[in-house]
Formats: C-alpha cells, sequence, structure tokens
C-alpha cells in the first residue's frame, strides 16, 4: 500500500527576535493507507509542530507534505485534525458544533441534523445535545470533538495528544472508543503522545521522535487486538516493547 | 422496580460516567428567596432615604437648595399636567435613541471592519484614540456651527460619544478572538467568509455588547450636554431654566425622569445580552 499522506525533509524554524528556533529539521515519514501509527515523543519534539504542518495549517520552512502525492499547501477536508487544545464553538451547542463542518460543506439542514445526532450518539454523548461547551466536562468536550471532526467526514485523522488531559480511567475508556470508531472504518490515523503504554495499546505502528523531530525509531506493532490494557501490562512481549520505547526516549536526552 | 426517572439517571451515568441530574424539591422560599431579600432591601433603602430627604429638607439644610422630595413630585405633577413633561422628555429621548441608534451602529461595523485589517487599525490607532480623548463637550460648539441648534447637534452629539465606545470594545471582541476557533473552521474546509460568519462575528459579540452598556449613560450625557449648551427644548434645557430660577424641585424632577429613561435603556440592553450570551456559565454574566 502507497502512502496516504507522507512528508519529506520536512523542516520548521520558527522566528524569535534575531533568533531562528528549530522545532523540526529533516523529516521524512509516509503514513500507510488504513494504518494506525502513534508518534511517541516527548514534550517539545515537534510532535504538534509536525501534525500543524500535515494538517496544511501551517507552511513548513522546507520540504514537503503531500497528501495521495499532491503537494499540501492549506488544509484539506480529506484530513481531519483534533487539537490538543478544545476549539468548540463555545456559542454553539453540541449538536450545532457537530452540524459545523456539514454545514460549511452545504449539505441540508434536515440531513445535517440526523448526521450530527447520530454521530453524537456514536460518541455517547445522547441527552447533552442541547448543552454548551462549557457545561460540559473535559471528557465530554473531546468526546464532542471527535464527534465533530468525523462529522467532516476524513479519510486521515490526525490526533494530537486527544486524551492528554483526561484522568486515567477517563483516558482507558476514550482509547477503547476511539479503537471501536476506527475499526473497519478504513480510517488512516495519526496519534501523538508522549505515553508510551497509550502508544502501543492503540498503534499498528510506532514512529518515536527524538529532539527536532528525528526518528529514534520506527517500529511495526504486532500486538494481536482487541488490546486489552490490563491483559498487555502482564504481557511478556508487551513488556519488552515498553522497554524498548522507554530506553528509545531517554536516548532522546 | 426502577422508576422511570431513575432509568433514565442511570442511562445518563452509563453513557458518560459523569455529572447526572437530579430533580430538586426546594421550596418557594429556597427558591425566590434571595429576590425577595435584594428586592426588599432596595425598596426599604428608598423609602428611608426619601423620609430622610423629606424630613431634613427645611430643617438641616436649606429648602432653597435641596428642595423636598413632595415638592419635587409636586412638579413632576405640575409639568405632567401642562404637558411639559412629556412634550420635553419625548424630545432628549429622541436624542438619545438616534444618537445611540447611530452611534452603536456606526460604531460596531467600524470596529468590526478596521480590527479586520491589523495592518491598518495599528496605522490609524493613535488618532483614534487622540478622537476618543477628547472631551465630547468641547465638540458642542463646533456642532453648533456645523448643524445649528436643533436635534441634529444633539443626535451627533450623542452618538459621537456612544460610538467611541461601541467601536473600541468591538474591535477589542475581533482582535481577540481565539486563534484555535479561526483554525478549526479553516480545518474544516472554511473559507474567509465562513471564519467572518461563524467565529468572528459570534466572539466580537461579548464586547459589542460591553460597549453598548457602557454606551447607554454617555449616550444620555452627549443629548443632555447639547441641549444645556443650546437649546430650547428637552429635560437638559428644563434642568438649565429651572436652575437659573432657583427652583431646584425643577431640577430634581427633571434628573428623576433622567434616571427613569437610564434605567430603560439600561434594562432593554442587558435583556438582548441575556440572549446572546446564553452560552456563557452564570457566574460570568454580568
Amino acid at each position: 500500500m502507497g502512502a496516504v499522506l507522507e512528508v519529506t525533509r520536512l523542516t520548521k524554524q520558527f522566528v524569535k527576535g534575531d533568533m531562528g528556533i528549530l522545532a523540526l529539521r529533516d523529516l521524512s515519514l509516509g503514513i500507510e493507507e488504513g494504518c494506525f501509527v502513534t508518534v511517541l515523543g516527548r514534550s517539545g519534539c515537534g510532535k504538534s509542530t509536525l501534525l500543524n504542518m500535515m494538517s496544511g495549517l501551517m507552511p513548513p520552512t522546507s520540504g514537503a507534505v503531500t497528501y495521495r502525492d499532491a503537494p499540501v499547501t492549506g488544509p484539506r477536508t480529506e484530513v481531519g485534525y483534533l487539537t490538543q487544545s478544545d476549539t468548540l464553538m463555545p456559542w454553539r451547542d453540541v449538536v450545532r458544533n457537530v452540524e459545523m463542518p456539514m454545514e460549511i460543506k452545504g449539505v441540508d439542514a434536515k440531513e445535517r441534523r440526523e448526521r450530527a445526532t447520530d454521530l453524537v450518539e456514536r460518541v455517547g454523548l445522547t441527552g447533552f445535545e442541547r448543552h454548551y461547551p462549557r457545561e460540559l466536562s473535559g471528557g465530554m468536550r473531546r468526546r464532542a470533538s471527535l464527534a465533530r471532526m468525523l462529522a467532516g467526514d476524513p479519510e486521515v485523522l490526525l490526533l494530537d495528544e486527544p486524551f492528554g488531559a483526561l484522568d486515567a480511567q477517563l483516558r482507558f475508556v476514550l482509547q477503547a472508543e476511539l479503537l471501536r470508531l476506527w475499526q473497519g472504518s478504513g480510517q488512516t490515523v495519526v496519534f501523538v503522545t508522549h505515553d508510551i503504554e497509550e502508544a502501543l495499546l492503540l498503534g499498528d505502528r510506532i514512529v518515536v521522535l527524538g529532539r527536532i523531530g528525528k526518528v529514534l525509531l520506527d517500529k511495526e506493532i504486532d500486538l494481536p487486538r482487541p488490546r486489552d490494557a490490563d491483559e498487555l501490562r502482564v504481557d511478556p512481549h508487551f513488556v519488552s516493547l515498553h522497554k524498548e520505547m522507554t530506553a528509545a526516549l531517554r536516548e532522546a536526552q | 422496580m426502577k422508576t422511570v426517572d431513575e432509568q433514565k439517571t442511570v442511562n445518563a451515568e452509563r453513557t458518560t460516567g459523569q455529572s447526572v441530574t437530579v430533580p430538586l424539591n426546594r421550596g418557594w422560599w429556597e427558591k425566590h428567596g434571595r429576590t425577595v431579600v435584594v428586592w426588599g432591601g432596595r425598596l426599604v433603602l428608598s423609602v428611608v432615604l426619601l423620609v430622610a430627604w423629606q424630613l431634613c429638607a427645611g430643617r438641616v439644610f436649606d429648602l432653597t437648595f435641596t428642595s423636598r422630595p413632595l415638592d419635587v413630585a409636586r412638579r413632576l405633577g405640575d409639568w405632567q399636567r401642562d404637558g411639559l413633561l412629556w412634550s420635553n422628555t419625548w424630545v432628549t429621548l429622541k436624542e438619545v435613541l438616534l444618537g445611540f441608534a447611530l452611534g452603536a451602529s456606526t460604531g460596531a461595523v467600524t470596529g468590526f471592519v478596521l480590527a479586520s485589517l491589523p495592518t491598518f487599525y495599528r496605522v490609524v490607532d493613535p488618532f483614534i484614540v487622540a478622537l476618543y480623548s477628547l472631551p465630547k463637550v468641547a465638540l458642542a460648539p463646533l456642532f453648533i456651527v456645523w448643524f445649528g441648534i436643533g436635534l441634529q447637534m444633539k443626535v451627533l452629539l450623542a452618538a459621537v460619544t456612544v460610538f467611541f465606545l461601541v467601536f473600541l470594545n468591538t474591535a477589542v471582541g475581533v482582535r481577540e478572538v481565539d486563534r484555535g476557533l479561526i483554525d478549526a473552521v479553516r480545518l474544516m474546509g472554511g473559507r474567509r467568509r465562513d471564519v467572518v460568519l461563524k467565529v468572528v462575528l459570534p466572539a466580537s459579540m461579548t464586547g459589542l455588547l460591553t460597549g453598548l452598556k457602557v454606551a447607554v449613560p454617555y449616550s444620555l450625557i452627549g443629548a443632555v450636554i447639547g441641549e444645556l449648551v443650546a437649546s430650547n427644548r428637552g429635560l437638559g434645557y428644563l434642568i438649565s431654566d429651572a436652575a437659573a430660577n432657583f427652583d431646584t424641585a425643577g431640577v430634581f424632577a427633571t434628573l428623576v425622569v433622567l434616571s427613569v429613561i437610564a434605567t430603560v435603556l439600561n434594562l432593554f440592553v442587558s435583556l438582548i445580552d441575556r440572549r446572546a450570551n446564553r452560552w456563557k456559565p452564570l457566574e460570568g454574566r454580568k
């Protein structure tokens, strides 16, 4: 299978005063269709910058991002991006937030409402359709954001530490739900995290990034699905993979 | 057997693992007690102040300077009979409303447009601040030369005052729009038009409404100052006329009418505010 999303010799430099701050240097990475790729790295290794450029929100300083061999020059609807922070419109309730991508696409009101209600149900927010984001807990806002992204019907999902701000229990629940939503959908996922366990639990393939986006490790994860967090923790293969990742991350310093 | 309510609660718990709503059986006093206390307090306060004023006037203070609540009420009654009250109030009200509408609409539009052009905004910013800081009273003589002493001049004086307040607050609202929200719309394939209509416009509403709220008293100031400077009608004219005749009851009567107008206008703006800001948490509403 060819790469859906590919970055080649990607470099990003931010300007601060007379200094250039290098966030990412010469990173090349191909994401295969239908694959769940987790990008693992410590904070500040350029993970978010990478996603910002993959999504087309941020132009690279040099290098290129291509989507199905076409250069990415701006955001495109085939690529959905769930950012670290919540970007639900605070003045819209849950359903109207989920409807938004369809509104922009020009889907008519009735179909929009139906599909939004269905998505709200799929992420488990039924009964909260009429709530405003500020009336929801952090986990519920994440679910709503997820539903909104899915409403755009993207082929590739970019997720930037989507569950980073949640407590461990809720994170488990949402990880399982993400997998449930992804399986059989044929969508490609790039999931950025700093949590080794999360990366192993979710990914078909793990890319470990070091400073300024140096690829330290790129490995297929052959753990059988469905993966259960409790069972995995005592699985010797999982433990050895975990050790390998920990060592790779330590090397990053 | 579970009741229907319990069943619902259980469902909500299962689907979200979070907040569960429970019906409360609160008594009338628990629900309305605070409101009653607040309004009762307001009533008591106004009665105490009015009685104290009535009793002290003529004994502690000189009647010529302070008048008395009953005299003020009597004066309002007299004016009402003569038709003076309504005709003059209407003149001022018209100036205030027209001035407010003109200033608020131009202020909102200009604020929205200018703030969307950041570089241009930076160019004109110092000029705007200079004009804003100018005491608007100082413009009155110029406006008289330009527009005469009729309705126009007072409307424009009120409008100029309102304009800057609404303009500056709207501009702040537009400029402080969360970058993340704009990016979210771009990710959905939204164009500039979508960003403006679906993010910038609703986000700037908060600033606009703050501007409107602040501007209400200023529209009154504009109109009344205009009347004080030059006119033969309106509440400002009534004040200056009464004061010139040492008729303090007349001055106070006019002030009462002015504060009633201000209260009604404020109420109106806060109604719009509540409607537009439903999405805000209760404690965030002012």
